[in-house]
């Protein structure tokens, strides 16, 4: 055993990095769900963005139109859920399970030329100066654009839930679908543009996963990761600022127990291999059994088919 | 006096109802014009259409002289139509201001729209608190908070469906304050209620609907309520009768009842202590939400307390469930008609096993008798007068008072000791409303205890024999129904609570 | 302008016709899915959906195979269609069917090579209790915590694989196997052996399993008092509780059944026709009875057939991949949109959708 080899500047660093994916499918998965949708098929999505991704930047030699791509798929399959849910009111729980079960199988079928292909290279950013800062420079200021994107999309969408009329309205539709609709706010015109961006969310942080983070493809290799990213807005208690604390204590316990697997733990593999997700188990237990108003953050409409009946 | 608005020939068919057929009125500047009908008469379609919220089939408006075709609510807002709606239209997690900045067009910054906020509310004798949830406020506050809304956008026309369902008898005279304050000033009011005092009291006009079409207009205050009531109803009705009888053994017991509230925005019940009698009938008023769905769910079992807390003849069954609880013959029906005291899809015959299963005998040993729960569901068709093709159809295909008048008469069948209803009439017409009274006051007399929880005070002074009320979760001590004063009610209430009566200058 | 009204009772000749014209139309996507990976759909489609049952050449082999692709599935998605009846969705059946074949070739593994008739028996026994005790943790976590089934009982699935990974290289390897990982075949060691029943049939101890599975189903969902309560609590959680339904003791009772029933698929393959525990022993049937419960409307019938008509697109899946070169991921694909078509063409069940005249505003 050597703990010796673990690095904790490096450990950060590549905890950025192995959060990347997550965070972005969760903050995206956070506006659905302020909308009132629960859209349980972010794993589908994240693995559609990672092929689309994946695809489109071996093509074309660029990672920026594979990002782009990867949004365009993810929104693309996020809005097949949206219309069967919105307009067609299907049960969103079963839909979701759809796009999960749909997105695994089609990115498979894409990704048949793909297995063993090197993407192109993602570029980190310089930052000069900040990246030159001894130990921080590492640890903070040496990523790619994306890293740097989903910290300020985190932000962002907690900028517009808190202070923009549009998040008022966004959350207000959640909160209640049938006094929205009352005041003349088109419920599922809004519900269909948080789905898309939520969407596109999954499958930017899909691609990241495939193009910087493994980067290679391989059939599901989300493994999981969609449905911690569900887990983790439950965590959040649908706070986009605790997103990003919950996207990060996954990651540094991804990142952690690959340490630990390269250090020889006298643990048996598999057991560090599932620690991920008993993580995520645990915290998930923790966060339910806390019963006190945490639970008024979870939009009251969330789930519920809605059918303006006028 | 010129018409504000104009309605002529407005018609709006949904499948297999005509809403409204070819409606035409008139409403002037600074006029309190009332919109009288029974539920299902065709009034919530027509606001709805003056509101933009459904477009008609035919015929025009004018509002103001110019043709008037709102295509959503906001084209109304624009236009200086308001409306504060009966239910829908709040959200109990966001504060006060955030609710109002909702419902208008073009708020003000949030630091301005509060301070707007508490100007009006203090001009118009309804004080509020911007940074407060919504879902902590009292209804009689969520009602300011629709109220001052649409102050806030200066309307020409005020639209208020049912507005005083939500308040003590007080509330109700200060409310009607503010609006004649409102009209003096010039604003239009369109009123829609079914209670035929208040419309005489407030109204310069009635327009009388009837199964989608005006009926009839009257100055209300020349009419009397009986007149009124014809008009709307369309035939006389006969008022619930009883024979005097004088009650028997205490059955049912609470006393220092508590229960802390499930969710959030609930009330939670605080020492509530009363008895019933065989054979007579508590009446439980209060504003809703004052722990109406709680008591309910105490009584009923869904919501277990301390055992002493609830007696039967003597017998502590508190902790007990709801099937415990039909075994000995406590049963209720609660007010949600469709998902709660019936599955809306299920057919009539499941609905009738959903708790009928345990006193007549429609299971055995776990398995289902589904002729025998056939013929219950029948035999509650016919002794209620259920209109339904038969017990096979869907819960959510009656209409509402006819799944009420089968949801009472599925318990009144199973011959309960203490029974409890909570609204046993609302949204109900007429005549249903009548027969589910009448056969709450026979039950009572066959020497059930029955308890009704109501929100409509005149109902609960026809046929209590003693009157209780909630506020916040405490029950005040029941006193006999006869010669109860309106004013003594009001009080028992919780009284106007922090209203003011308006002092704006004229 | 096409608008929805709903109906004042849901249609019963839309709730039998929707999973029909759902499948047409997966079929006509199908093909153009088929027809953008350059194959002939019409080829494509006769060799998934006809080929395998009629087919001279191939039916001999795929018609058992038929049995033993569907009796998986069909006792899988029987278990879970209680759940999902209730509102109560158990996910993980991929994990159980796992912990199932685990717990019941562990025992088998543990007695090698004790030859007695009981041993079948206590396997059995052990392949449901492994199911049902994996289940068991999202449902006691969802009573206790009010933490969300969903999430809990997925995320087991990857923590049961990492225990089959475990036991495959580990505590179950075959001694006697030169270091590969994989257990004994238990197809060689007779007295814990699920054999094929009736030569050519394909059937065995797990078709059975799945034929009283949906007999049982039926009677407990039409004819018994707890049946009528999972419709309720599906239905209207509320009313359910007014009619006195004890919603933790159903939480318990649905996702255990359904372990249990995943398990003792898992149990059933690991003694018939996989043989043995191994790293890639799960092929997904716990996520695709997800599909065959909904195709089959949650309605024991419904998902019997379903089950055969599942099977049918894994088995001429599998022809078409050796025949047209039709990669098997195409299959999965297929089968997610057929499930997306499901969901859509039953919006028609609950709502009238009118083909309105624009409104005269």
């Amino acid at each position: 055993m050597d703990f010796g080899a673990i690095n904790p500047v490096v450990l950060f660093a590549s905890l950025m990095v192995a959060s990347t994916p997550i965070l972005l499918a969760a903050i995206g998965e956070l506006v659905v769900e302020k909308s009132g949708v629960l859209n349980l098929g972010v794993e589908g999505m994240m693995i559609t963005g990672a092929i689309c991704g994946f695809a489109i930047a071996v093509e074309t030699g660029s990672p920026t139109l594979g990002f782009i791509a990867a949004m365009a798929g993810g929104a693309a399959l996020s809005l097949v859920f949206g219309f069967l849910t919105q307009v067609l009111m299907s049960n969103q729980v079963a839909t979701g399970l759809a796009l999960t079960l749909f997105g695994l199988g089609f990115s498979a079928l894409i990704g048949q030329g793909y297995v063993g292909t090197k993407p192109p290279a993602t570029d980190r950013l310089n930052l000069g100066v900040l990246s030159d800062i001894p130990i921080l420079g590492r640890m903070l200021f040496s990523h790619d654009l994306i890293v740097y994107l989903s910290l300020a999309l985190v932000a962002t969408v907690w900028a517009f839930l808190r202070f923009t009329r549009a998040g008022l309205i966004l959350r207000a539709v959640g909160e209640n679908h049938d006094a929205a609709h009352a005041l003349g706010y088109k419920v599922v015109r809004i519900r269909l543009a948080a789905i898309a961006f939520g969407g596109a969310c999954a499958g930017l942080g899909g691609a990241y996963l495939s193009l910087v983070r493994v980067p290679q493809w391989t059939e599901g290799m989300t493994s999981g990761a969609g449905w911690i990213a569900l887990a983790i807005v439950v965590f959040a208690s649908w706070r986009a600022g605790r997103v990003l604390l919950g996207a990060y204590l996954f990651g540094g316990v991804a990142v952690l127990q690959l340490n630990l697997q390269a250090a020889g733990l006298a643990v048996p593999v598999e057991l560090l291999s599932a620690s991920p997700y008993l993580v995520t188990i645990l915290v998930l237990v923790i966060m339910s059994a806390d019963r006190g108003r945490a639970a008024l953050n979870a939009p009251a409409s969330l789930g519920r088919v809605f059918h303006a009946s006028t | 006096m010129t018409a504000l608005l104009t309605v002529e020939g407005l018609t709006k068919a949904y499948p297999g109802v005509v809403a409204n057929d070819r409606v035409s009125f008139d409403i002037a500047e600074g006029e309190v014009h009332a919109l009288l009908g029974e539920n299902g008469a065709g009034k919530s379609t027509l606001v709805k259409m003056i509101y933009g919220l459904v477009q008609p089939d035919a015929g025009q408006m004018t509002l103001r002289g110019t043709a008037y075709a709102p295509s959503e609510p906001s084209a109304a807002r624009a236009a200086g139509v308001a409306m504060v709606f009966q239910h829908f239209s709040l959200f109990d997690a966001l504060n006060v201001a955030e609710n109002i900045a909702l419902g208008m067009e073009h708020p003000p910054p949030m630091r301005r729209l509060a301070a707007r906020i508490r100007e009006v509310s203090e001009t118009y004798g309804l004080p509020l608190k911007p940074g407060r949830l919504v879902g902590d406020l009292s209804a009689g506050e969520r009602q300011r908070v629709e109220i001052i809304r649409c102050l806030l956008q200066d309307p020409k026309l005020l639209i208020m469906d049912e507005p005083t369902s939500v308040l003590t008898p007080q509330e109700v005279g200060i409310l009607f304050a503010t609006l004649r304050k409102l009209a003096a000033e010039g604003t239009a009011i369109l009123y829609i209620s079914h209670k035929l005092e208040e419309i005489r009291t407030l109204c310069d006009r009635a327009t009388i609907l009837r199964r989608g079409r005006v009926v009839d207009s009257c100055n209300p205050r020349e009419k009397s309520a009986a007149e009124l009531a014809e008009m709307m109803v369309g035939a006389k009705l006969t008022a619930p009768s009883r024979a005097g009888v004088s009650p028997g053994e205490v059955v049912l017991e609470v006393s220092e009842l508590s229960l802390p509230s499930a969710n959030p925005f609930g009330t939670s019940l605080r020492d509530i202590s009363f008895s019933v009698r065989a054979g007579e009938i508590l009446g439980v008023g209060g504003v809703a939400g004052n722990g109406q769905d709680e008591l309910l769910a105490a009584l009923s079992g869904e919501a277990p307390v301390a055992p002493g807390a609830v007696r039967l003849k003597g017998q502590p069954i508190g902790s007990l469930g709801p099937s415990p609880r039909r075994r000995i013959a406590v049963l209720a029906a609660p007010e949600e008609r469709l998902g709660h005291a019936a599955a809306p899809d299920m057919s009539l015959t499941e609905n009738a096993l959903l708790t009928a299963a345990i006193r007549e005998g429609l299971a055995a040993r776990g398995f289902l008798k589904w002729p025998a729960a056939k013929a219950f569901a029948e035999k509650v068709i016919e002794a209620f007068d259920v209109r339904t093709p038969g017990p096979g159809n869907a819960a959510r295909s009656l209409s509402g008072g006819n799944l009420q008048k089968f949801v009472i008469g599925r318990e009144v069948l199973q011959r309960p000791e203490v029974l409890v209803v909570n609204q046993p009439t609302w949204g109900v017409d007429a005549s249903a409303a009548a027969s589910i009274r009448q056969a709450l006051l026979d039950l009572a007399e066959s020497g059930t205890a029955v308890i009704v929880i109501s929100q409509d005070l005149d109902e609960l002074m026809e046929i209590s024999d003693r009157f209780a009320a909630l506020n916040e979760g405490r029950l005040s001590s029941p006193r006999p129904a006869k010669g109860l004063t309106l004013e003594e009610i009001g009080l028992m209430m919780g009284g106007a609570h922090d209203m003011e009566v308006a002092h704006v200058a004229e | 302008m096409i608008r929805l009204e709903k109906r004042p009772q849901p249609s019963r000749a839309w709730t039998v016709a929707a999973p029909l014209l759902a499948v047409a139309l997966t079929m006509v996507a199908g093909g153009l899915m088929f027809a953008l990976l350059g194959k002939n759909p019409v080829d494509a489609i006769r060799t998934i959906f006809w080929d395998p049952l009629f087919n001279q050449q191939f039916a001999s082999y795929s018609r058992p195979q038929l049995l033993v692709k569907a009796g998986p599935l069909i006792l899988i998605a029987i278990g879970l269609s209680l759940g999902f009846r209730a509102g109560i969705w158990n996910i993980g059946a991929e994990g159980q069917y796992i912990m199932g074949a685990l717990a019941g070739a562990g025992v088998a593994l543990a007695l090698y090579p004790l030859d007695t008739w009981i041993l079948f028996p206590l396997m059995v026994l052990a392949g449901a209790l492994g199911g049902w005790a994996w289940a068991m943790i999202p449902a006691l976590l969802k009573t206790r915590f009010r933490t969300n089934e969903i999430l809990v009982s997925l995320l087991l699935v990857y923590v049961a694989q990492q225990v089959l990974a475990s036991m495959s290289l580990g505590l179950m390897r075959n001694p006697e196997g030169g270091g590969f990982p994989g257990s004994r075949n238990l197809q060689q060691y007779p007295a814990a052996a699920n054999p094929e029943l009736f030569e050519g049939t394909g059937m065995h101890w797990g078709v059975v399993a799945a034929f009283i599975a949906v007999i049982a189903a039926y009677v407990l969902l039409n004819r018994h008092m707890l049946g009528f309560q999972i419709r309720l609590t599906g239905q209207s959680p509320r009313a359910a509780r007014f009619a006195g339904v004890d919603t933790n003791a159903l939480v318990l009772f649905c996702l255990g059944t359904s372990g249990a029933l995943a398990g003792l698929a898992g149990l059933f393959e690991v003694s018939g026709p996989a043989g043995q525990v191994n790293i890639d022993f799960n092929v997904g049937y716990g996520f695709t009875a997800i599909i065959v419960a909904f195709l089959g409307r949650l309605h024991p019938v419904g998902i019997l057939l379903a089950g055969l008509l599942m099977a049918l697109t894994y088995i001429g899946g599998e022809l078409a991949q050796f025949m047209l070169g039709i990669p098997a991921a195409a299959i999965q694909a297929f089968q997610g949109m057929l499930l997306f078509f499901l969901l859509g063409v039953d919006v028609l069940s609950n709502y009238n959708i009118r083909l309105g005249r624009r409104e005269i505003a």
